[in-house]
């Protein structure tokens, strides 16, 4: 399968969103027959990168929307996060593990640390006031191969 | 409602079963229901059981370790159990286990928490 296949998914900023989110991520990348541990990566992964732009993107203004735009090339999936928010003033201190602008809302200040972790790519473009995108890939080991 | 939250006191421990998906969503009632419980049960330990929790992100360790913070102040233990892969690698990630002791199940919780009250 090496086609390329593409999705976009656009949604208002609520938290009832994020659980939608995580779950058509994991139902798009589902053709490539991930293991359940991959998948709970990629799930995990999302919801971090979600719950970042409603969160600090757009600090709870539900009139907001965040788009994810999925791709899949060979075996590697590749997805953007995207919101119109606030965007972030200083990427590198917002990356540090444990920091978080938001202590009030007993945020663990994980989330950039989690992607990173749980992704084989990620990177981070943001400008105050235009917004935030995230970008990720991860490499689906194929169960198939093993078969074969 | 996508995540379920069980309470039950048993003598000075409260045990908190989380049945579902921890997300920034669902983060908010285990937040408020583990704070009242914790105060009108006057608990002294809490037992998180884990095993029905499906999924959890950082806005889970962020309300597990604001309920840490809590007992502590009150001079508590919170103690882990029936950790699935997933949630265990957010803990190791995050280092929670070096505050958090991890059991097998709720009963060897108990027990653990038995001994130091």
């Amino acid at each position: 399968m090496n086609a390329r296949n593409e999705m976009t998914l656009t949604f208002s900023a609520r938290s009832e969103n994020e659980a939608f989110a995580r779950v058509t991520v994991a139902a798009f990348v589902s053709q490539l027959d991930p293991t359940l541990e991959e998948l709970n990566d990629l799930k995990t992964a999302v919801s971090e990168a979600v719950t970042n732009a409603i969160i600090h993107g757009y600090e709870g203004d539900s009139s907001g929307m965040v788009t994810i735009e999925g791709i899949i090339e060979g075996d590697v999936v590749r997805l953007i996060v995207k919101d119109k928010g606030r965007g972030i003033e200083d990427v590198e201190l917002a990356r540090q593990p444990l920091y978080t602008s938001k202590p009030e809302m007993e945020r663990s200040g994980m989330g950039f640390t989690i992607m990173e972790n749980f992704m084989d790519g990620f990177d981070v473009s943001s400008e105050p006031g235009n917004g935030t995108a995230i970008a990720m890939t991860k490499r689906i080991e194929s169960k198939k191969a093993l078969f074969n | 409602m996508s995540l379920q939250v069980e309470l039950e006191h048993y003598r000075n421990v409260l045990i908190v079963r989380l049945r579902g998906e921890l997300d920034h969503h669902t983060a908010d009632v285990v937040r408020f229901k583990m704070e009242e419980a914790i105060l009108r049960g006057n608990s002294d330990h809490v037992i998180l059981s884990l095993k029905e929790l499906l999924f959890m992100d950082s806005s889970g360790l962020g309300v597990i370790l604001g309920r840490y913070k809590q007992l502590k102040a009150r001079g508590g233990k919170m103690v882990v159990c029936d950790v699935n892969q997933g949630v265990y690698r957010l803990f190791e990630l995050s280092g929670l286990f070096k505050i958090l002791p991890i059991h097998d199940n709720e009963r060897l919780a108990l027990t653990s928490l038995e001994v130091v009250s």
